[in-house]
This record gives C-alpha cells, structure tokens and sequence, in this order.
C-alpha cells in the first residue's frame, strides 16, 4: 500500500504538487491521471526520494521509500525508461540491479524473458533501444527484486498496440497476486483499461479520485438554468457537490430529486434536469488538459 | 475548481493477497555496492578503454622511453615519471566520470532509487576510485620495472633502480590526490564535460597563474606553499618532505580539497535527481 499524504512541492513560488494526498491499495491497480506538467512525475520522484517534499509525507507500507533497507526488493520503480546510460546492454543494465539488491543472477534471464527481450537484443546497448524496448527494460528492472508494489510513471508511452496489451495484462496479474500497482498516464483511455482506482491531478492538486466505476458511472445529475448562479449558490448552501457541466448547465452529486427541490425552494426554474451521462470524468479530464495542452504538442 | 469525489471503499481484498510478512530485506552491505560501482567503470566501451588505457600508456611510455631516451637515462627514475605522466591525467577522469555518469547519463535516476541513501553510494564510488588508482599505479610501477630490465639488458649496462621506496610511496600519495580533486570536480561539478574541463584549469592552469603571481609579487612568493595545493604537491615528488611541506601540503587539501568535496557532498545529499 502506497500512501501519500498532504504532499506538498514548491519551486520557488510555483506550486508544482499542492496538499496531495491519496492511497493505492494493495490487490487494486490505481491509475495516477493528469495532463503533462499536472505534477504527477514529481509526486512520483517525491515518493521515491528523489525529490525532498517542501511539505507532507509519502510511505509505502507504512514506511518512507528512503527508510526501506533494500528498497528494489519493495518497491519496483520506473520513472523514465531512458533514464539509463546509453553505452550499457540492456542485460548489463538488468545485472547492475540485480547484483545492487542481491538476488541471483539467473532472475536477469527470467526477467528479459519475461519483458520478451530476446537474447540478442538483450546484448545491444541500451542507446540503439526504441522507447518501447526501453520500456520493457524498465519494467524488468522494476520488477527483478519480485516487489510488493510498483510505480510507473508513463509505462505505456512508445509501447505499440500489443505492448500495451501485455503490460495492461501483466500489471492486472500482478494486482490480482496482492500487488499495488500505481501508474501513471496522460491518456484516461490507456489507463482506464487497467486502473481499478482513479486519481486525476491537474496543476497540482487532486481533482478527482475514487473507484474507476464510480467515477465513470455515478456522474450524478445534470442541471440547467438560465440563472445557472443562482442555482449553483443555492445548491452549494445546501451542502451539494457542483461542477460546471458547460453552456448554463451544473453536474451536481445528487439524484434529481433532490436537486429539483432545492431549484423549487429557490425558485429558480429549470430548462433541462436529469441524471447526467457516464462522461463526467471525461469531460472534467478534457478540460483540465485544454488548460494546459500545448498546440501541437499533443500525444 | 470543486472537487468530484467518488466513494474510495471498495470491496474487500480479492482473493491471493501476499501479505506483508515476508522478512525485512537486510540492509545493502557496503562491499556490495563497491562491487557493483566497480562494475559500472567496465561495463560501458568507453569505460573499458579508459580503464585499458592506463595500461597501454603505461606499456606505450615504457616503450619510448627505451627506444628514444639515451642510455644514460635509462633508470627507473626515468620509466617512472613516463608512465607517470598518462597516469596523472586518466586517473582524475576516471574518478570524475564515475561520479558524473549518474547526472550526464541520468542513471543516477535508477541507482538511487535502488540505493536512497546517496552518501553511501558516493563513498563506494570513492573507495573504488581510490582502489582503482592504487591498483593500477602498482600495474605501472611493474611495467616500469621490466621496462626497466629490458631497456638495461638492451645496453648491456646494469640496471639502476635510483627510486626509493619512500619516493615511490609519495608518487603514489600524489596521485591519488589528484584522483580524489577530480572526484571533487565530479561532485561538485556533477556533469562530465564541465568537470574534465574544470580539472585541467585546476590542475594546469591555476598552477600557471600561482607560479606568474609568485615570480611579480615578492610577497607572494613566500605565501604560494601554503595557498597553492598543486605547488605543495609539487614537493611529493623530490625525495623527501620536510615536516613544513607535510603542513603546507595538509593546510591547501584542506582548503582546496576537503572543504570543497563536503561542500559536494552536502549537495549531492539535497538536490533533485531528476
């Protein structure tokens, strides 16, 4: 189990990760969604103590990553699968991190075998690798030490469409065995695929976070009024959840009895109410990315 | 932005799960990252050959030096400051690289998330870099010896072995005092190329302006033994130091070594490794 708590990085006065906090369980793979420069690989570098936190904690199994004796036989890490120098082989790279945490040398073959990196390209230097091949290579590495839990940051990038499908099925496995798997992404339909949890970052603070069913289903009611204020005050003095659902409209956590009455109490008349579209993460998700997306920069 | 929250509980742990009550990992013992940092020297090409170098020049130094020098100088003396020479260039750099390869090539990424605790990894890189150095000044000073023998045998004169012991020794300490400024550069520095650049203007060019400044200014002339480390060093390498010269030479590695490898260190153990 990962924990993050109150989790807080500021470079001077840019608040790249702002009051996070969430839990990936044990057995569940959770999905860690944002669009780019959301915060998530600092979080990520936070919680492998890379990154000294301004504030707040990050422990796994209850302890700091930086307290962990052995940490590869713990916690399997890929940050950045190009992160490795280029002149090595990928075995030697495997080897490195075999011999550094202890384990026997044949887990190198089990783990290239395992990656499908066959002997061959198991032998040519890291710097001829496409990212996917780079990729395979990272999560071999992050796995040699057989560790309890597992933080990716972008695993699927560069992966074709078979690759995705092996590591979608090969982190499924692993969370079934009692595994926690935290992954991150960019794109909510690679990870939807696999998380079973949902943690959705944007400009570095949590927006969204629960099950992946909940999420995706219960978006809730979808209301609109020509006097949308009015009804969003009235609503949020009434303890109710509010989102703006776009174009005079309100996604608000409640059935639409209850968010009938108070727009009656109110008095504020109603043009469309119902119970809102599965879409509500989706939506939420494009409009966070529109606020930072790049022209043209797009994956 | 209001938050949507969604309920977090969920049904209970499926089936299969490994619990937490495999035994603690033992703590990573020191020999086995030195093993390991050792490794990283080899493993790469460039690596190797920086590393097979040292004996090449080694063998290539030795070689002139019985081909070319007259036979009057053909003296251990005059192999050992040969293969000096290349000695005292490639050992800073190999120690220099092997602390700015974790930066320059991010593999600092991998290796200290494998090993949070960075000052342990950088003591290894230490202890091997000197080991390294140790090693093979010990490697030179054999082929020394039978470049040595075989440039006598070649005259037909008796082989002169006018370097003693303790001079030998002094060698050595110089050398890896200049191993452990380029490991200070790497620290400090923490990216290859300006750190190999910084050590030839530390150990070329500072030397120059200290030696310029000493030959204008009579005051300083008296100050350079204790300001100037490279001009302390210098002293390593005529027969015997004085007890002044071991000061003058503790007080600039103070200054020019030990206080700016800490300084390094302090930040290696701050900074993002990004």
């Amino acid at each position: 189990m990962i924990e993050v708590r109150a989790l807080t990085k500021v470079y001077g006065g840019f608040r790249a990760v702002d009051d996070v906090t969430f839990t990936a369980e044990a057995g569940r793979v959770t999905g860690f969604l944002g669009p780019n420069g959301a915060g998530k690989s600092t979080t990520m570098r936070v919680m492998v103590g890379l990154t000294p936190p301004t504030s707040g904690t990050a422990t796994v199994d209850g302890r700091r990553f930086s307290d962990l004796p052995n940490p590869g036989l713990e916690v399997g890490v890929l940050l950045d699968a190009s992160a490795q120098h280029a002149g090595r082989t990928g075995r030697e790279v495997l080897t490195l991190a075999q011999e550094t945490m202890g384990l026997p040398r044949r887990r190198v073959d089990e783990m290239l075998e395992l990656v499908s990196l066959t002997p061959a390209e198991s032998k040519r230097r890291v710097k001829d690798y496409s990212l996917g091949m780079r990729q395979r290579l990272g999560i071999a590495t992050a796995l040699i030490g057989d560790p309890r839990a597992l933080v990716l940051d972008e695993p699927a990038n560069g992966l074709d469409p078979a690759g995705i499908r092996w590591m979608r099925d090969l982190l499924r496995g692993y969370a079934d065995r009692g595994g926690t798997v935290l992954l991150s992404s960019h794109l909510l339909h690679e990870i939807e695929v696999v998380a079973d949890d949902l943690v959705v970052i944007g400009q570095g603070r949590i927006v969204a976070q629960g099950t992946k069913a909940a999420l995706l289903a219960s978006a809730g009611t979808l209301v609109r009024a020509h006097a949308v204020d009015d009804l969003a005050r009235a609503l949020t003095g009434s303890g109710l959840t509010v989102t703006a659902g776009g174009s005079g409209a309100l996604r608000v956590d409640a059935d639409c009895e209850v968010v009938g009455e108070v727009a009656q109490a109110a008095g504020v008349p109603l043009l469309e109410l119902r119970a809102a579209d599965g879409a509500g993460l989706e939506e939420m998700f494009l409009e966070l990315t529109a606020d930072t997306a790049r022209e043209g920069a797009a994956a | 932005m209001t938050a949507l929250t969604a309920d977090t509980a969920h049904p209970a742990d499926p089936a299969g799960v490994r619990t937490a009550d495999r035994p603690a990992p033992a703590p990573i013992p020191m020999g086995r990252l030195a093993k390991v940092e050792l490794r990283k020297m080899f493993d790469t090409r460039s690596g190797f050959w920086l590393m097979a170098s040292i004996v090449i020049l080694a063998v290539l130094a030795t070689a002139a030096t019985v081909v070319f020098a007259p036979d009057s100088a053909i003296t251990y003396e005059s192999f050992a400051s040969a293969i000096g020479f290349p000695m005292a260039v490639i050992l800073p750099i190999i120690a220099i690289l092997s602390v700015t390869g974790e930066w320059s090539q991010r593999n600092g990424l991998t290796t200290f998330t494998l090993v949070p605790s960075r000052g342990r990894v950088i003591a290894a890189k230490a202890l091997v870099s000197v080991a390294v150095a140790v090693v093979s000044m010990v490697v030179a000073a054999g082929v020394g010896v039978l470049g040595n023998l075989l440039g006598s045998a070649v005259n037909g004169t008796d082989a002169v072995w006018d370097v003693s012991a303790t001079a030998l020794a002094q060698i050595f300490l110089a050398n890896v005092l200049g191993l452990l400024v380029g490991f200070m550069l790497g620290v400090v520095i923490r990216s290859s190329a300006p750190a190999i650049v910084a050590y030839f203007v530390y150990s070329a060019l500072l030397p120059t302006v200290f030696g310029m400044l000493a030959a204008f200014q009579e005051w300083f002339a008296d100050l350079q033994p204790w300001v100037d480390f490279n001009y302390a060093q210098t002293a390593l390498f005529d027969e015997t130091m004085t007890g002044e010269q071991w000061v003058q030479l503790g007080v600039t590695g103070i200054v020019w070594l030990v206080l700016p490898t800490a300084y390094g260190v302090w930040r290696v153990l701050r900074s993002e490794v990004k």
